[in-house]
């Protein structure tokens, strides 16, 4: 007896970090000072527990304290309302180390929903956020938004509405993004300039453009690579771009399911895709002109593996789509590569190529043709890729 | 023990008595009692006037070790009435380093109130203190009270309506500790914006100089236009003062922007960094439908302007302090842009 409680001490003392403290905070109307007193004043390895309820905030917040868990009551329990948002670029701003955010959601931010900037080792669980009225130019960019991190780990989040990327990583290294729905954005999932990246188990469904791999100039990381997308189901990707003319995003067809543009040694393997219209597969060079003497625009190492197609392009956003799919057969075959750079796919992969032969001068020397592509060399590299194994295991408390 | 009671309350009315007797007397020396050195280096003082940095709190008077300065270019924060002070512990001076940020001593504080008419006369609003500690720079902001008397400690900010110099009616914010560091964050460290040597007097330098509280006159000082003058100062130096001072804490790397790849100091040259034929990043909605930063010669079709001409939160920038149009500094930034040749 003695022996067990003691073993239960050390246990529970191992558990809780020194002097861990649980804030609690409920909505109400002082939520809005409340929830930011507690943001500041935490200490490393404290909780914030955000009772269920409809927070009405009216500024973003923000969290700059290492190691700190803000949780709530369940992503339709605990419900951050900034419909009446007055000022902030985002929601809620995380500029601190080791955080984590869980089962809470997110309604309106004016601008996006969680940033986290320069914020290694964060995990993002079951977080929602929607901007309620659906698709709509002036809904915020981005729904989920790590960036300059190491470390990134989003799972089982839900993301509606945004009008550029529901789940967007950009200039970061060490990254799963899986479990998770993006519905209804102009670019579900999004990973961009990025390295070691894994995108698996995901639905992206009713997006522009489905799961979106860009590598881009002219930004402080760039040489974005080492990325999967596995075992994603990607339909129905069929909803109207409502990108705001201007960003990289607003050029994305309507109609593309996975999407890979720059980028070295990427694979894309045992998803389910149907109902892209335009490409269920596509895989290019940078489209614009650049001066970026750093930048690589083409595509390298691209692997295509075994994939589930239910249909190819049959309704494609292209200049001269008539043409294409009268040429094709009514319609186009799942994969489309603009012919620049490499790119491998296994055997019987049904694909056409625009046959280009220079970067960034628009498709006017495009020659269609089906897609000769080699097949894939040995196995892919799976080495590094994909989120510390550190953030998984605390998704378990 | 009804005795010892009495005893102890006689005591009590004694040390009264007495402590009033002192109080009276000794007023004058009270007021200038010297600037809670501890205060500036540790803890969170609850309020402003723990640090004892004014004579004249409501008044904005300084005590003689807390001096005043302006900047040439200042920011814009919607028009507010900023007053600037700056306090070096007695026998400690700032280091020049060039035109950017002197190295200021350990125990410094920069004090910054803002304030607002109200009814014919000035209303103190917040007032925000940058203590360099021991361990690093310090932001915390401070709300005035009704009465205007005393701060208090406003660590997660506060909003309160206000009419601005235009006449405008605004929801002013006082930021968070967080915003604190939104702008003054760089490379993970809270460090100041404002006085850097370029954007500094000769005339003040000098009398810091001669004061002993810098060590000596900063190369490269004083280069940014005086705002009241833009109109007779150069067109490129004062739109580039303008962003260095409004853009540049969050647009550089390492600050808040960093990922936009977008860097407006002053020293930057090269122009797809400040902008010119750069597309945007992260810029949502806030691109307003055009493909660049900045377009040379149409300042009608560039992002930089279209942000600065919105007060629409999302696309309004700068995102912190700012709730109505800086229509002066519009005006430059966008004749900058006009004459630049495409």
């Amino acid at each position: 007896m003695t022996i067990k409680l003691s073993i239960a001490a050390a246990l529970l003392a191992s558990a809780a970090p020194a002097f861990a403290a649980t804030h609690n905070v409920a909505p109400g109307e002082n939520a809005q000072q409340e929830l930011q007193e507690a943001l500041i004043l935490a200490e490393p390895g404290d909780e914030i527990v955000l009772a269920a309820g409809r927070y009405t905030l009216t500024d973003g917040i923000s969290l700059d304290v290492d190691g700190v868990t803000v949780r709530g009551a369940g992503m339709d329990g605990t419900v951050l309302d900034f419909t009446a948002q007055a000022d902030a670029g985002e929601g809620f701003l995380i500029t601190s180390d080791n955080v984590t955010v869980r089962d809470f959601a997110l309604e309106n931010p004016k601008g996006d929903g969680i940033k986290s900037k320069g914020a290694d080792n964060i995990v993002y669980h079951r977080i929602r956020v929607t901007w309620t009225r659906g698709p709509h130019p002036e809904n915020g960019a981005y729904g989920i938004y790590p960036v300059e991190s190491t470390g990134v780990l989003v799972d089982g989040v839900k993301v509606t509405g945004a009008s550029d990327a529901g789940i967007y990583v950009g200039q970061s290294n060490g990254i799963t993004v899986r479990n998770s729905i993006a519905e209804a954005n102009v670019a579900g999932i999004e990973i961009e300039n990025s390295r070691n990246a894994l995108v698996e188990h995901n639905i992206a469904t009713r997006n522009t453009g489905g799961i979106l791999v860009f590598d881009l100039p002219d930004l402080p990381v760039m040489g974005g690579g080492n990325v999967i997308v596995a075992n994603n189901l990607v339909v129905a990707n069929d909803t109207p771009n409502f990108a705001p003319p201007g960003n990289i995003v607003a050029g994305v067809r309507r109609g593309t399911g996975i999407m890979v543009m720059a980028n070295d040694h990427v694979l894309i393997e045992d998803n389910i895709l149907s109902g892209n219209p335009t490409a269920p597969v596509m895989v290019i060079a940078y489209t614009q002109s650049f001066e970026d003497e750093r930048y690589n625009p083409l595509p390298r190492e691209v692997v295509v593996g075994e994939n589930i197609y239910n249909g190819g392009g049959y309704d494609p956003q292209l200049e001269g789509a008539e043409m294409l799919l009268e040429a094709f057969g009514g319609e186009l075959p799942p994969v489309l590569w603009d012919g620049l750079g490499s790119l491998a796919a296994v055997e019987g992969t049904a694909g056409w190529s625009l046959n280009l032969t220079e970067a960034g001068v628009g498709l006017d020397s495009a020659q269609p043709g089906p897609l000769a592509a080699a097949t894939p060399s040995g196995e892919f590299d799976r080495g590094g890729i994909g989120a510390p194994a550190e953030l998984v295991a605390r998704l378990g408390g | 023990m009804n005795y010892a009671a009495a005893l102890l309350g006689a005591a009590s009315l004694a040390l009264a008595g007495s402590f009033v007797a002192r109080a009276e007397v000794f007023l004058p020396l009270s007021v200038i009692e010297p600037v809670n050195d501890e205060a500036i280096a540790q803890g969170m003082p609850r309020l402003l006037s723990h640090y004892r940095f004014f004579r004249d709190a409501s008044a904005q008077i300084p005590v003689d070790s807390v001096t005043p300065y302006r900047l040439n270019t200042p920011l814009y924060s919607d028009g507010a009435e900023k007053l600037r002070f700056v306090y070096l512990p007695e026998g400690t001076a700032m280091a020049a380093q060039g035109e950017g940020l002197p190295d200021f001593p350990v125990g410094t504080a920069l004090i910054k109130t803002f304030a607002f008419e109200q009814d014919g006369k000035r209303r103190l609003i917040e007032t925000r203190v940058l203590l360099h500690r021991a361990d690093g720079w310090l932001a915390l902001p401070y709300m005035w009270n009704e009465e205007q008397t005393d701060a208090r400690l406003a660590i997660a900010g506060a909003r309160l309506d206000l009419t601005t110099p235009k006449g405008e009616a605004i929801s002013y914010r006082i930021p968070n500790k967080n915003q604190c560091k939104e702008c003054h964050g760089l490379d993970g460290e809270v460090v100041p914006i404002g006085p850097k040597a370029r954007n500094l007097s000769h005339d003040w330098l000098d009398e810091m100089v001669a004061a002993r509280h810098l060590d000596a006159l900063p190369q490269d000082a004083d280069q940014f236009p005086v705002w009241e003058q833009r109109e007779s100062a150069n067109l490129t130096a004062a739109a580039r003062a303008y962003l260095d001072v409004n853009c540049a804490h969050c647009h550089r790397p390492g600050a808040t922007a960093s990922n936009s790849g977008l860097d407006l100091r002053w020293e930057q040259q090269s122009p797809e960094a400040l902008g010119i034929g750069k597309r945007p990043v992260a810029a949502g909605r806030g691109a307003g439908g055009h493909l660049f930063d900045i377009v040379p010669g149409s300042p009608d079709s560039s992002i930089l302007t279209y942000r600065m001409a919105s007060p629409e939160p999302g696309v309004a920038m700068p995102e912190l302090g700012k709730s109505t149009v800086d229509e002066e500094g519009l005006a430059i930034v966008r004749r900058w842009i006009e004459e630049m040749a495409p």
